[in-house]
């Protein structure tokens, strides 16, 4: 993998994998990777993968789930994909309650491009556009992308968690299974965010960057159930 | 099967997507094309199709390159502000070698400009609109039964080329009515392309990207996609000559609706003693530069007439490569020129400062 070292992708391709494996779907998945650090992320998941323009992907895994609605259609999006210039696609296709899984990578920065300041990122957080400090004067605030789909009627299961400790990649394996059920079940839009790690561009090593999302991004992006409208619970299996 | 039908012009596009086997169309509304999307909010699912109304010009075409990339038939269609729009999709479609028809209903610009007809987007839609090299196959209807044959083809075209085809109309042809014949039987949606993203279930996995990180590996791409459209010039390059007799040695080169005004323009020379043809390319990209070299081998004088300060007069110059004068006369932002303003100012030698063209390259030697 082309992935930084202590860098989430790669625990959470996998969580994708293992769980369209461990579902029954592998071979009925259809999977649309973001412009961004998961921009080859086709070169990852053995099932048909298409490549979409930078925010598009929820556009784009319409279009294929519209055409194909036996296919299995996942996005997989970071943050300055999905909370910045695909904000549009992601808010329509929840109110749409488009029945697809979306994987939402929150790292707090634009990796890819080299550690820009991204929708999501902390006030005070230092990145290649804001060297002194995100400033809500100047740059506004981060955005909540899953309290505000939550406000959608059509949106079916959302919920945050972290890719930050066994436990929370325990939990977080459970609520991709559960965003796939959603879907296999007909019941609409669903979207798993996760809190991950960019130590390179948050200039941290592995352990402290853990220990960021934690510490300070848990502050802004709480984690736990936002919407949960399918009447059951989270597995605990 | 033997039908004629009096439709209007976007109705016909919507006849023609239906009887092409048109799977899935997603629009978005502007005008002059709003009644693409409101007829197939109706005819889409009465034929168990899909209609999505999307919540952009940019997501309806990202639709279209997902839809597409499952190896269906699918339609999206706008004007022009909103074909501005597409063009990011339309590069994705173009790169990553996707069948799709997008349908331009042209009106007034730069800008918002206004609703009214025009021909100001054959730039765009001719030199591959969005960014990269590539190119989009363009058709150019002159009335609503062209706008439904060609609409249908576009389909066919699309697929055997895997690209883009664009069909390039303006707001005279999408309002207007006329009678339709259609003598071809509707198709059913056919099977999804053997390739389509649908899983892996099929036998293979499919990938749908343009992205190629090595300089050489696109560059092999491109050169491929080059090939293709070099072989949609040779099989596919569609004009008319109208008016031609032996005798003729000059003639008006206009497409669409402005060549229905050239038409009439040839009927009044006519009356006027004045023996005039009349060159209409269908398909302006690939353009018919050597039919109509082979012409301006014989002709005195051509008159490019456009309904924009003068863009499809570039690749006439490149065909006749100064074999003869060409003239041109174009009306801009919205306006149609009379046939009588274009008779009068082919026999005045008529010709305006085209854009980009110091006036004496345009002067009659």
């Amino acid at each position: 993998m082309h992935y930084c070292p202590g860098c989430s992708h790669g625990i959470l391709h996998r969580l994708v994998a293992e769980v369209l494996v461990e579902l029954g779907v592998l071979d009925r998945a259809v999977g649309v990777c973001p412009v961004g650090c998961a921009v080859f992320a086709y070169d990852y998941f053995n099932c048909d993968m298409l490549e979409a323009a930078h925010g598009r992907a929820p556009a784009v895994a319409t279009g294929v789930k519209r055409a194909c609605s036996d296919a299995v259609v996942f996005t997989y999006q970071g943050d300055g994909d999905l909370a910045s210039i695909g904000v549009a696609e992601a808010v329509h296709a929840a109110a749409r309650g488009e029945n697809i899984t979306v994987i939402f990578i929150n790292n707090a920065v634009y990796g890819m491009t080299g550690g820009q300041m991204a929708p999501t990122t902390m006030l005070g957080q230092q990145t290649t556009t804001s060297p002194l400090g995100r400033d809500c004067q100047l740059a506004g605030y981060p955005i909540r992308v899953s309290e505000m789909l939550a406000t959608l009627d059509g949106a079916t299961f959302i919920t945050r968690c972290a890719a930050n400790s066994p436990k929370n990649v325990q939990a977080t394996k459970r609520a991709i299974t559960k965003a796939f059920q959603v879907q296999l079940d007909g019941k609409g839009f669903a979207l798993v965010e996760v809190l991950s790690t960019c130590p390179t561009w948050w200039g941290k090593g592995p352990k402290d960057a853990m220990e960021w999302i934690d510490e300070t991004m848990q502050g802004s992006f709480p984690l736990g159930v936002i919407l949960d409208r399918t009447g059951g619970g989270i597995s605990d299996k | 099967m033997n039908t004629r039908q009096l439709m209007k012009g976007n109705e016909a596009i919507c006849r023609a997507a239906i009887d092409a086997g048109c799977q899935c169309f997603f629009g978005y509304p502007i005008t002059p094309q709003n009644q693409v999307p409101e007829y197939l909010s109706s005819l889409m699912p009465r034929h168990g199709r899909v209609f999505l109304q999307a919540e952009s010009e940019l997501a309806a075409i990202n639709m279209v390159y997902g839809a597409a990339a499952t190896g269906v038939r699918v339609m999206t269609s706008s004007s022009s502000p909103g074909i501005s729009l597409k063009q990011e999709g339309i590069s994705y479609i173009a790169g990553a070698e996707l069948p799709a028809v997008i349908v331009n209903v042209q009106r007034g610009g730069p800008g918002l400009g206004n609703i009214a007809p025009a021909q100001s987007d054959y730039f765009q839609s001719t030199r591959g609109g969005g960014h990269g090299d590539y190119r989009t196959l363009a058709l150019a209807p002159s009335s609503v039964q062209e706008l439904y044959d060609l609409t249908r083809d576009a389909f066919d075209l699309a697929e055997k080329y895997r690209n883009p085809v664009l069909i390039v109309a303006d707001a005279v042809l999408g309002q207007m009515m006329e009678p339709v014949v259609i003598t071809r039987e509707p198709l059913p949606a056919p099977e999804p392309l053997p390739w389509g993203a649908r899983g892996t279930r099929k036998g293979s996995r499919t990938i749908v990207n343009s992205l190629y990180i090595m300089p050489e590996e696109l560059e092999a791409v491109n050169l491929r996609l080059a090939e293709k459209y070099a072989r949609m010039s040779r099989e596919d390059l569609r004009w008319e000559e109208e008016e031609f007799a032996e005798d003729v040695d000059m003639a008006f080169v206009a497409y669409g609706s402005a060549a229905r005004v050239c038409r009439t323009a040839v009927k009044l020379l006519s009356e006027r003693g004045l023996r005039v043809g009349l060159f209409r390319p269908i398909t302006i990209y690939p353009f018919p530069y050597q039919p109509l070299r082979a012409l301006s081998e014989r002709m005195k004088k051509l008159m490019v007439v456009e309904m924009s300060l003068g863009q499809m007069i570039e690749d006439v110059r490149l065909a006749v490569e100064g074999r003869c004068p060409v003239e041109f006369y174009g009306r801009t932002g919205g306006v149609v020129p009379t046939p009588e303003e274009v008779a009068e100012a082919f026999l005045s030698n008529y010709r305006v400062e085209v854009m980009g063209y110091p006036d004496d390259d345009n002067t009659r030697k």
